[in-house]
């Protein structure tokens, strides 16, 4: 075999010994992957649990929830959630999900464990720098949760902090005093944390690849993740620096968003001049690429996984990289679509109406790719391939609605309705979701050496899938005849009439979220009961299944790789089985 | 469900197999990440800058100020620092080259502990200038054009401290080789050194047009 060409700098570490060092300071990028996917996994029982308590309140204002009054006397006395805390809950069920779920998996957990192994690395290129990464996040999460418990309970400005009743403090009401305080502390904190880890991707990526391993060759995954870390590096920073603002603001007595003259709760705040917009454009320059880096793992995992199970190469596979980095691009130039309604000028709204609409072609490039991949295979429907067909089918039905959406006359009407939440609901967080269930129960044998449950992973798939349909599909006829999001009740005559439709959105999200609970139990008695793992037992063609189930320490037992073919090799004809690996050797093929 | 035992081979072309890709010269991670922390630094930078770019129009709390004389003296420092890390780094390079006589560690890292006095001297510097200021009744909160200053140089100023930082490590592992020396990390903090020189300089041009 020949030398490779991974410098001595990937070297960096000897397996760890002691129990601290092997688990939970751990240098190693698998572990710190799977500290990653154990962090999204409490914060989305957490961000569900949230969103059950928001459903049931909704659909019946004045029940009593058991036990609520010891999480938050003032904002849930005898159980019945106030206005305010409906906004609370809201707040952190996106602000959780967000970022500690859907950035925190598809992106960080998932690319941490694969990324190195797919490229033929050892590790990350700075191991210490991606363990500071995992605890600061893990410090962000308990910073954030924390302000549950705090006096006047979490932060109410919605996830997107608006200022100036982000930034005024606790006349602004209860959850705006220390609870806000700390949500921008967290946030701070975890664009730290992501700041780490995007700097390690890409240095992984473009350093460490092992021989042959040419950017033509890399995995699809790998693209995705490492386009991500590409936005997040500049995403992340502006926010960090928003948020600093914002703390300061709050905190210092400074003015960068408090304009002058405002009165809240009868005070006079003594801030002058600030610009509420100000906040706005600094937040959606990272909240719209924050969209991308949620998805854009997903469309990497979809594209990575389809044509194992479809046993064709991916339809397009430079298109496909070509069109991830394309929205990658362009999504630093449409954040002002989320700001239609801010009194912006009409010219600039068309300036971010059309790129809006410009960043659909790409989107529908790469969805009709994955389809014309499909289209005549002898698909083998297992787990992993229908959560990818269901990926498909949320982004799509997402992705119609924002059509209409990205038309600022349009969007006056709609953006404050439920229209929008089922839209972005669909296209980033469902989508995001089941990339995140694709992913684990494709990788799931290489991460633990066990196989999941196919039946229960059926199960999952159809009840979850059919599920996030009933809760989600209504909300656009919801929005339609006018019913406003963030409200916590429906007291208005027009609005009365759509309460039973609330109610069955609600059954349904209870019976979703309890669908759930099968993958809880499929994922952990396939840890510990699961059958055995082979090392390949998709016959894919990628690294890191020509390694063992789970990898060695160092991921090749001390041989890292040579490849000599692209990721997409399926349907081979000839050769054995009808596949080759990257890491097989013979002369790369030709199309 | 199939399984296989071991990788399937490529069916047998009759083309004599070539030789795997290669990917040119040698990677140097510690260099491609500070050229990637370089570029998201200066995304955050040029966030402020936006935002103070936004906050100054049309304010009418925005209050006119001098900068403090020292700011110029750090400038120098900083700017002298970067001079003594390049020739540190240029000397530990040529002394690494095979069959060049090797000088005592002391000699060779002369310019190194320079650098970190200076760098040091530095922030003490930026903290006098933060003194001076506040003698003069201008704090954070004063006024929009002082919250900037405050921001600016304070998170500059840590960013020189992570620098500080970076280069007791890299000293470290120097202080400790023997024989010819890896310079690949000399080299990365150097680049962020520079860099940090360079950001001052748009700052204090910024902060001397603005307030």
């Amino acid at each position: 075999m020949n030398p490779p060409a991974v410098p001595a700098a990937a070297h960096h570490h000897a397996p760890p010994q002691g129990f601290l060092r092997r688990h939970v300071f751990s240098l190693d990028h698998k572990v710190i992957g799977k500290q990653y996917l154990d962090l999204a996994l409490v914060a989305v029982c957490i961000g569900m649990g949230l969103s059950w308590l928001m459903r049931l309140h909704l659909a019946w204002p004045n029940l009593p929830i058991p036990g609520l009054e010891k999480l938050s006397p003032n904002g849930a006395a005898n159980g019945v959630i106030t206005p305010e805390y409906y906004l609370s809950l809201m707040t952190m069920h996106a602000t959780i999900m967000v970022f500690f779920v859907l950035t925190s998996a598809p992106f960080a957990g998932f690319g941490n464990y694969f990324l190195p192994i797919q490229v033929g690395a050892e590790d990350m290129a700075f191991p210490r720098f991606n363990m500071m990464s995992f605890w600061t996040t893990c410090v962000a999460f308990l910073v954030i949760v924390s302000s549950f418990f705090v006096s006047d309970g979490p932060a109410l400005s919605g996830w997107t902090a608006y200022a100036p009743l982000s930034a005024v403090g606790k006349d602004a009401g209860p959850g705006q005093g220390l609870g806000q305080t700390l949500w921008a502390l967290s946030i701070a904190i975890f664009c730290v944390g992501q700041l780490f880890g995007s700097l390690n991707f890409v240095a992984t990526t473009l350093d460490l690849r092992t021989k042959g391993m040419t950017l033509a060759r890399m995995p699809f995954s790998t693209w995705a993740w490492f386009i991500t870390s590409v936005i997040g590096l500049i995403a992340f920073s502006v926010l960090l620096a928003a948020c600093i603002l914002l703390l300061l603001d709050r905190v210092a007595g400074t003015s960068f968003f408090i304009p002058a003259g405002l009165v809240i709760s009868d005070r006079l705040q003594p801030h002058s001049g600030g610009s509420p917009l100000l906040w706005q454009h600094l937040f959606w320059f990272f909240g719209h690429p924050e969209v991308y880096i949620a998805i854009l793992p997903g469309f990497g995992i979809v594209s990575h996984i389809l044509p194992v199970f479809a046993r064709k190469p991916l339809l397009g596979p430079r298109v496909m990289i070509g069109c991830m980095a394309v929205i990658g691009l362009l999504s630093y130039t449409i954040w002002g679509h989320h700001m239609f309604l801010s009194g912006m000028n009409p010219f600039s709204a068309l300036l971010f109406s059309v790129p809006t609409l410009i960043i659909t072609i790409p989107s529908t490039i790469a969805t009709l790719l994955w389809i014309g991949t499909v289209y005549g295979a002898k698909l083998r429907l297992q787990t992993p391939a229908l959560f990818c067909l269901g990926f498909i089918s949320v982004f799509v039905s997402g992705g119609l609605s924002g059509f209409f959406l990205a038309q600022p006359s349009i969007d006056t009407y709609l953006h404050a309705t439920y229209f929008v939440v089922a839209h972005f609901h669909f296209v980033m967080a469902v989508a995001a979701m089941f990339g995140i269930f694709a992913g684990t129960y494709f990788w799931f044998p290489k991460m633990f050496g066990s196989m999941m449950n196919e039946t229960l992973g059926k199960w999952h798939f159809w009840l979850t899938f059919i599920g996030v349909y009933c809760v989600f599909f209504p909300m656009h006829y919801l929005g339609l005849a006018g019913n406003v999001r963030r409200y916590s009740a429906f007291t208005d005559d027009y609005l009365k009439p759509l309460i039973p439709l609330h109610r069955f959105i609600t059954v349904a999200a209870l019976f979703t979220g309890a669908a759930q609970l099968i993958f809880l139990y499929n994922l952990i008695r396939s840890r510990f009961r699961g059958p055995t793992a082979p090392d390949n037992p998709w016959e894919a063609t990628t690294l890191e299944w020509s390694t063992t189930s789970p990898p060695p320490f160092d991921n090749f037992g001390g041989h890292p790789p040579v490849v000599s073919h692209g990721p997409n090799e399926y349907g081979v004809q000839g050769a054995t089985g009808d596949y080759v690996m990257q890491a097989a050797p013979g002369a790369p093929r030709t199309h | 469900m199939t399984t296989v035992a071991s990788p399937p081979q490529l069916p047998p072309t009759g083309a004599p197999a070539r030789p795997a890709a290669t990917r040119g010269p040698e990677p140097k991670p510690a260099e491609t990440g500070v050229w990637v922390a370089i570029g998201t630094i200066s995304m955050s930078f040029a966030a402020l800058t936006s935002a103070m770019v936004v906050r100054q129009s049309d304010a009418s709390d925005w209050r006119h100020f001098q900068l403090p004389p020292i700011l110029y003296f750090n400038t120098l420092i900083l700017l002298i620092s970067s001079l003594t890390l390049e020739s540190a780094r240029r000397r530990m390079r040529t002394t690494a080259a095979p069959g060049a006589l090797l000088e005592s560690p002391g000699r060779r890292l002369a310019g190194v502990y320079l650098t970190l006095t200076l760098g040091l001297l530095f922030v003490v510097g930026q903290i006098a200038a933060w003194r001076e200021l506040a003698a003069q009744g201008l704090f954070l909160a004063t006024s929009p054009s002082s919250a900037f200053f405050y921001v600016f140089t304070s998170l500059h100023a840590l960013h020189v401290l992570g620098g500080l930082g970076g280069l007791l490590y890299v000293l470290h592992h120097l202080r400790r080789a023997t024989g010819s020396v890896p310079t690949t990390a000399l080299g990365a903090a150097t680049l962020y050194w520079h860099f940090m020189a360079v950001l001052w300089v748009y700052l204090l041009t910024l902060l001397t047009i603005r307030v």
